[in-house]
């Protein structure tokens, strides 16, 4: 079961907002070719940077729970979390599933979307309260599926505190959100696109593609 | 999906879809804080002609449960037989800007023409119309089914649910009792149909309908020997209404209650012919001694107090559907 | 009074049941002149019409109308429905006997006769009610209503069965004394309690209670045994299914006096048609299924079914816009009838224009014993009632447009063939260049004069 499956590419533009409107729909934007701005092992190299960070900020690991938002965020949970273990050989490599769909602004806005699933670590007997979250998604763009996070969060208890990890900040930000832990930031214009491809995922080889408009 | 009517040409992808949201919703369900924002600001409208306070309180803590805002419309009485009664208040509720329509009504195609007659642009759920469907009940009987004989739940329920994306392939599924009044039989009939289960549709004669030669199932008027022969998966006692007992010369459908329940009530006995892994279901309301024992119903097998729990569970998901994407939706 | 004052006509190039082209003329209400194209003599000031290409028919002639008057005046009126009629090609209806209060007494049928005697479109016939209030338990005064000024020879309950086997032996018996007949409508009232549409495949799957063709078959075959029993003329209303066909086949096999008709809804729409609820579409009988509309078609081309007969049956909207179950049953019928049985039986090629005069015209007027110059033949001297027909046009059929009072056509937004162009009632034109000639009442006259 794969129950992000049906999720559009989490960097695809969440919500067009009025007065800022990235493309009118049928401008001529020239298509520019595809280039990958990051490889497999910059990908590999900025989890294990990540990973240290995480460490490092909250001297250690103790109550760190990892969320990763589907779809890519689970996978990215999931290899921080091996990363994580072998720093820190008393964190258990676990890491939890947090969909936000039921939480999303833009609902009304979207074909309907299919719920995902939150699954949470088995060892955590469904509470997260007082624990240290570290939500972690592929892009951060506008910053509304992590306000959606945020509110899921709240839903499931109180952690003590809530962090952030990205692989990508591509900017462009609509609400007062901002990742502790970044990848890469990446300067795009609006109307670019910026797929996070992974191999457990996607097939092939881990990428950060960067492309123009997709008609 | 802009309206649930029938499950009578339901897409397996969609009956699917449907049965999987159900399961993200019930996850929800057994948190402390029950309530998602999903919904928030949509009006959701409870317009029952019949009484059925059981479905009524679970549509509505569904919606609830979503943070719509509910409003129950009970029109019992007012004038069915009148007929204007339905397109008034169909267009009272779009004036009131309802954004779904969840009905309940005695006449078969109530439903159909809520959403269909031109009266009113709200997603329309149907709650039972008539004799024809009650579509979210079938899905709740089928979510059961998925999660006792393909997600191993276990016999109390409460295992992880590993059947997410499964269809009911192979699942025997006998249903026992009055078919030709039942809206539930209907539902079920074709839900399961498509899902890949085999129905077994079991019953007098007198209750079964003329043309049910076209139906997706086999038809028998043998309960012993389907039990035994054909060892059902599951087996859905539907409820025989008190008013099919009697109704004066030539209109009762069977000679007495007695005979009914020897022949076609389910007990301890026929329990003890199924398969271990079988599970027996109910509607409700049960009459408790005619179509189905106190024993029988209390059985640690019987699922039927958990069909209430994934009623709203199914109900949520269909309200979702219904109205969680943008306005342009494919009518199912 | 005085004499009618009609205008001649020249019909010209017309083809008096399809056949080769004529000139027709008609003068002082009877038909004047028939001859080859330029050969006949035209009276100074007839009015020309060109017909080429155009069917004359002698008028139609319905046995079968619901006009709701008295007491459903918001679903129809005399006055409405006979235009309608004379919109449709009518040029004379029989009025079921189910008004309000029922047409069971002289006093009604008289009223009725008048009313149509003043709306002047069409000659109307009273149906007279078998029992008193079509309650199904005494007879009517049928001698009363037959000696009245309506003059009525056809008895009906329509609407409702005369179920009772001792009632309809009476009543078969009785109307004998004035060649009169009973018009059956065949149903079995237990075996369609609640019943909502034709019993079998549709109803199984859409939930709604089915009416089985049993309970129209059982009856047919009951009073056709019964009318052979005391010698009687039977008439089977509206017909509805295979087996009614098989069974009026074997009586008039037997030479069993029976009659039977068929509505044009049943001669093209099925069951299938109840699947989205829409209450237009719910009548009594029940549209039943493919097989049984081929049945009636042949039944109707073989001459088992006699005539065709619309059961016009108007109702007000909110009777149709609701739950079907809480819809009134019936559909109108007047203004469609000769494009359905033009569509189904003629360009179909299983009916000639002469078979469509002889089931419209000629077989219903027969059966209903009715004189004024109805259901003859187009020939020089007979009165002109007639029908001018468009085969090669088609419409589309809009409910609201109709000259009808109410809207439930079933055909709305279909298209049908043919056009009423003109319709004559004893030489006068009720309907010219396909529009009804607004009436100044002098056809009361004439009928009164033909009818005694």
């Amino acid at each position: 079961m794969n129950p992000g499956s049906r999720m559009p590419e989490s960097s695809a533009p969440s919500s067009p907002t009025p007065g800022t409107n990235p493309t009118p729909a049928g401008a001529a934007e020239p298509t520019t070719a595809a280039r990958t701005v990051l490889g497999e092992a910059d990908i590999a190299r900025a989890l294990t940077r990540i990973a240290h960070e995480i460490v490092e900020r909250n001297k250690g690991a103790a109550d760190l729970l990892l969320l990763g938002i589907p779809t890519r965020g689970v996978q990215l949970a999931h290899r921080l979390a091996e990363r994580l273990a072998q720093i820190e050989p008393s964190f258990g490599g676990e890491y939890g599933t947090l969909d936000v769909t039921m939480y999303r602004d833009d609902l009304r806005r979207q074909p309907t979307r299919a719920v995902g699933q939150t699954v949470l670590p088995g060892s955590l007997d469904g509470t997260i309260d007082d624990k240290v979250v570290v939500l972690v998604d592929d892009v951060l763009f506008s910053g509304r599926t992590i306000r959606a996070a945020l509110d899921a969060l709240n839903d499931l208890g109180r952690p003590r505190v809530v962090q952030l990890a990205a692989l990508v900040d591509r900017g462009h930000r609509e609400l007062p959100i901002r990742a502790d832990y970044v990848g890469k930031n990446l300067p795009t214009s609006r109307s670019e696109r910026v797929r996070v491809r992974l191999s457990d995922v996607d097939g092939g080889a881990d990428s950060v593609v960067i492309s123009g408009v997709t008609p | 999906m802009k309206h649930l009517l029938t499950t009578q040409g339901l897409s397996k992808d969609d009956a699917i879809l449907l049965l999987d949201t159900s399961a993200q919703m019930a996850a929800t369900q057994s948190r402390e804080n029950k309530k998602l924002p999903t919904l928030r600001g949509r009006t959701v409208v409870n317009l029952f002609y019949e009484d059925s306070t059981r479905t009524r309180i679970s549509f509505e803590t569904a919606a609830k449960r979503l943070s719509a805002d509910v409003i129950n419309f009970s029109a019992k009485g007012s004038s069915v037989s009148k007929g204007e009664s339905l397109k008034d208040t169909a267009l009272t509720l779009h004036a009131m800007g309802a954004d779904a329509v969840v009905v309940r009504h005695s006449a078969s195609g109530a439903a159909h023409q809520l959403a269909h007659a031109g009266w009113l642009d709200a997603g329309v759920l149907n709650a039972g119309d008539g004799m024809h469907q009650h579509p979210t009940q079938a899905l709740l009987d089928a979510f059961t089914i998925r999660r006792h004989l393909v997600g191993n739940v276990g016999e109390d329920g409460r295992g992880t649910d590993t059947s997410a994306g499964a269809d009911l392939a192979g699942v025997r599924v006998a249903i026992v009792g009055d078919v030709l009044h039942s809206r539930v039989a209907r539902s079920n009939v074709y839900l399961l149909h498509t899902l890949g289960a085999e129905v077994t549709l079991v019953s007098p004669p007198t209750l079964v309908p003329v043309g049910v030669e076209t139906w997706p199932c086999r038809v028998s008027y043998h309960l012993d020997e389907t039990l035994e022969q054909w060892q059902p998966d599951a087996v859905m006692m539907l409820r025989v209404q008190r008013e099919r007992m009697s109704g004066g010369a030539g209109g009762a459908f069977f000679p007495s209650p007695m005979e009914y329940s020897r022949k076609f009530g389910f007990d301890a006995r026929r329990l003890a012919v199924l398969p271990d892994h079988a599970i027996v279901l109910h509607p409700g309301p049960m009459n408790r001694g005619l179509e189905i024992s106190a024993a029988a119903a209390d059985h640690p097998r019987s699922v039927i107090v958990e069909q209430v729990a994934n009623g709203v569970a199914v109900r949520m998901a269909a309200l979702y559907l219904l109205l969680a994407g943008t306005d342009e939706r494919n009518a199912l | 009074m005085s004499t009618p004052s009609t205008t001649a006509y020249v019909l010209r190039g017309v083809r008096p049941y399809g056949t080769d082209p004529v000139d027709v003329v008609l003068a002082d209400g009877v038909v004047a002149a028939i001859g080859a194209p330029g050969t006949v003599e035209v009276p100074g000031g007839a009015t020309e019409i060109p017909a080429s290409g155009q069917v004359l028919l002698p008028g139609l002639v319905d046995l079968h109308t619901h006009l709701r008057e008295p007491g459903r005046e918001d679903a129809e009126t005399v006055f409405s429905g006979t235009r309608a009629a004379a919109a449709g090609g009518f040029t004379a209806v029989h009025a079921m006997a189910n008004t309000t209060p029922t047409q069971d007494t002289a006093g009604v049928v008289e009223q009725v006769y008048r009313l149509g005697q003043e709306a002047g479109w069409v000659d109307v016939h009273p149906v007279g009610a078998v029992t008193v209030g079509l309650g199904g338990e005494r007879l009517a005064e049928l001698g009363a209503m037959a000696d009245s000024a309506a003059r009525v020879r056809v008895f009906s309950d329509d609407g409702k069965c005369v179920h009772d086997p001792v009632l309809m032996r009476r009543a078969l018996e009785y109307v004998k004394a004035f060649d009169g007949i009973v018009a059956q409508h065949a149903q079995e009232p237990r075996l369609t309690e609640g019943a909502q549409m034709n019993e079998g495949i549709v109803s199984a799957q859409i939930g709604l209670t089915g009416w089985p063709a049993v309970a129209e078959e059982s009856i047919i075959a009951r009073d056709v045994l019964l009318a052979e029993h005391v010698g009687s003329r039977l008439h089977v209303c509206h017909l509805s299914t295979a087996g009614s066909v098989e069974i009026i086949r074997w009586a008039k096999g037997r030479g069993i006096n029976v009659t039977a008709e068929v509505t044009p809804h049943h001669l093209v729409l099925t069951d299938e048609l109840a699947r989205d609820y829409d209450p237009v579409f719910k009548v009594n009988p029940p549209l039943r299924t493919a097989k049984d509309v081929e049945a009636v078609r042949e039944g109707l081309a073989d001459g088992t079914i006699d005539i065709v007969a619309t059961d016009h049956a108007p109702h007000p909207v909110e009777d149709k816009d609701c739950e079907w179950a809480s819809a009134a049953f019936g559909m109108t019928g007047l203004e469609t009838a000769l494009s359905v049985v033009q569509q189904t039986m003629v360009d179909t090629g299983r009916m000639t224009w002469a078979d469509v005069a002889r089931v419209l015209s000629e077989n219903p007027a027969r059966i209903g014993r009715i004189d004024g110059g109805q259901g003859r033949a187009i020939a020089v001297g007979e009165p002109a009632n007639l029908t001018l027909v468009d085969p090669d046009a088609t419409r589309a059929i809009d409910g609201r447009s109709q000259v009808t009072a109410s809207d439930n056509t079933p055909f709305a937004g279909m298209e049908l063939p043919g056009r009423v162009v003109a319709t004559f009632l004893r030489g006068r034109a009720t309907v010219l260049d396909g529009a009804v000639v607004e009436s100044t009442g002098t056809g009361s006259v004439t009928l009164e004069g033909a009818a005694r």
